[in-house]
């Protein structure tokens, strides 16, 4: 057999490693041992390619591409060992992004070496598209990141005439792509990749730091997309399949992470959920205007806790935020110390992405046997005697049930107002993410707890060995 | 490379896509997360393609260009593997401890 034909196997063994390495870490069992197969599917493949006469053939190339690769792990190891568990969303934004520029760069890289023949359109077509989702993917992550990394507002950005200027640049990367395609110019390529990167900047802004989630597996699917466009180009049935795999379960898993949150795709895109805030009255909740409601002190809520029988703990956003999981179990245990029983009830969006809260609280070692998910904790809510609800808001607003007007309605929520006593712990009054009240913080059965989730729930320990 | 060429890679494509949306049909909600980063991972692979681009680039643009690519692609496969694993890691413990359930008043730290 030539070398060829063995790389083609080589890489049709990979392939396979990549279909298995997404069927299980779509299970809970083979989520760890998919990833390493995963790993070891690419590691193999990238190995083999050294073999390749085209990689091998300028030594100067040679130790160009393998400094590169030391620089790049050199970076890659330790930022994705150090990030801190509440950071790895903004994390997986960023690997994302840099996959979408190296796309669009090896199309760039394709098109410099054919540009000076004739190639043939359907060649130019591959690249343009390469470059374009490529780059969209890349600058949109880059927002992303920064929406969440809070280096810019998490609030959704707009201005009059948005939809019209996006449409607008849309419309030109269309001009520019045929243009590309009849003359084969290359400043026409540049234009057409400056642009793109406007278009992922200006797509990304009327998103809400709540959305992002969605957003960033939207972009890793067109990352996934771009990559299969590359596989046209040089040829590769590995990039061809790899790519597209992710392509296909990216926008399927996209559809899935927003339906657990009740909304459709083309809403989160497009409606900028969330800029207006209609609670006005006071961010700190002083205003004059704002209904009466019941704060405690950490001493009175902390007896309601240590004398309850069962305590459904919900976390949200705002534990995320604070980095409040150690402390949350802490409190947990300490309850538990007393008798009580304890449960968490996760949301399915609750935190920063879906399943994120389930990673944070396991980092805490919360038992697994504590964690519910919603549909599982939801029946045991009425028979809870307090739901504490720590930096959650919009994932336990009966609005969502009750209130056919409110943007929220028809999303799931946890029902923490079905328990006998509901006590928040939250920043202050401000609404949360959907920018609309919460008809359970003015309950006569609620009380609340103003101050950081972390510093608040410490209280409360203490409050519950005092008791 | 011909038409039926094409039609080939075309092929591969159509398949592959219907792996992708079938390989994850259902996926409970906590893993909706480690599979966003895993699937993020995989599209790391395109360091193959900037390799393969970095070997046949002349001239200092083609150069600079293939070896950034190179480098982006490996922080992507890298670190994509990398956070995953860590992600996963913490679901590790978790069917070890049954004895939690109600009885934990024996168990001061």
């Amino acid at each position: 057999m030539t070398l060829g034909t063995w790389t083609d196997l080589v890489y049709l063994v990979a392939a396979t490693g990549f279909i298995l390495a997404l069927k299980g870490l779509s299970s809970p069992k083979g989520a760890r041992a998919g990833n390493l197969v995963g790993a070891g599917a690419a590691t193999v493949a990238i190995g083999f390619t050294f073999t390749n006469p085209d990689v091998r053939a300028h030594a100067l190339n040679l130790v160009l591409m393998i400094v590169a690769m030391v620089i790049g792990a050199a970076i890659a190891v330790p930022a994705a060992r150090l990030v801190k568990m509440t950071a790895m969303p903004q994390m997986v934004a960023i690997f994302n992004g840099v996959g979408g520029g190296a796309a669009a760069l090896v199309s760039i890289v394709v098109f410099l070496i054919d540009s000076p023949g004739s190639p043939a359109v359907y060649r130019i077509a591959e690249v343009l598209f390469g470059v374009l989702v490529g780059c969209v993917s890349f600058a949109g992550s880059a927002v992303a990141f920064a929406k969440l990394q809070e280096l810019m507002t998490g609030r959704p950005i707009t201005y009059p005439g948005q939809q019209a200027i996006n449409a607008l640049v849309g419309l030109a990367i269309l001009g520019l792509a045929v243009a590309t395609l009849v003359t084969a110019n290359t400043a026409l390529l540049v234009v057409l990749a400056v642009l793109s990167l406007v278009l992922g900047v200006i797509f990304v802004l009327p998103i809400g730091g709540a959305d992002v989630p969605v957003l960033i597996s939207l972009l890793n699917s067109f990352t996934g997309l771009a990559v299969a466009a590359s596989g046209f180009t040089l040829n590769s049935n590995l990039l061809i399949i790899a790519g597209t795999l992710v392509g296909a379960s990216g926008i399927l898993l996209t559809r899935m992470m927003s339906q657990a949150m009740g909304r459709s795709l083309p809403n989160i895109l497009f409606s900028a959920f969330g800029s207006v805030v209609t609670a006005a009255g006071g961010a700190d909740g002083s205003g004059a205007d704002v209904r009466p409601v019941r704060t405690g002190t950490p001493e009175d809520i902390g007896v309601l806790l240590a004398y309850a029988r069962k305590v459904v703990i919900v976390p949200g956003y705002g534990l995320a935020v604070a980095q409040a999981q150690h402390t949350a179990r802490e409190l947990a245990d300490a309850l538990a110390e007393r008798g009580v029983e304890v449960i968490y009830a996760i949301h399915p969006v609750a935190g920063r992405m879906p399943g994120h809260m389930n990673v944070l609280l396991a980092e805490a070692n919360v038992p697994y046997d504590q964690l519910k998910e919603m549909d599982e904790a939801n029946p045991e809510m009425s028979t809870a005697d307090v739901a504490l609800v720590v930096g959650a808001n919009d994932t336990v607003n009966p609005a969502a049930k009750n209130t056919p007007g409110s943007p929220i309605y028809g999303m799931p929520i946890i029902n923490a107002d079905q328990a006998e006593h509901v006590v928040f712990l939250k920043r202050s009054m401000r609404p949360g993410f959907a920018g609309i009240d919460n008809e359970l913080l003015y309950d006569p059965k609620t009380t609340l707890l103003f101050g950081d989730a972390k510093d608040t729930l410490t209280k409360l320990v203490a409050a519950v060995n005092a008791a | 490379m011909s038409v039926t060429g094409i039609v080939e890679f075309l092929t591969i494509f159509v398949l592959a896509a219907f792996v992708g949306n079938e390989v994850i049909s259902k996926v409970p909600s906590i893993l909706h997360t480690p599979l966003m980063s895993g699937s993020n991972a995989v599209h790391g692979i395109i360091l193959v393609g900037t390799m393969i681009v970095l070997g046949s680039a002349h001239g200092t643009v083609q150069l600079v260009l293939g070896f950034l690519a190179v480098l982006l692609a490996t922080l992507n496969v890298v670190g994509g593997f990398v956070v995953t694993d860590r992600m996963l890691e913490m679901f590790k413990a978790k069917p070890a401890k049954p004895a939690d359930d109600g009885s934990a008043a024996g168990g001061a730290k």
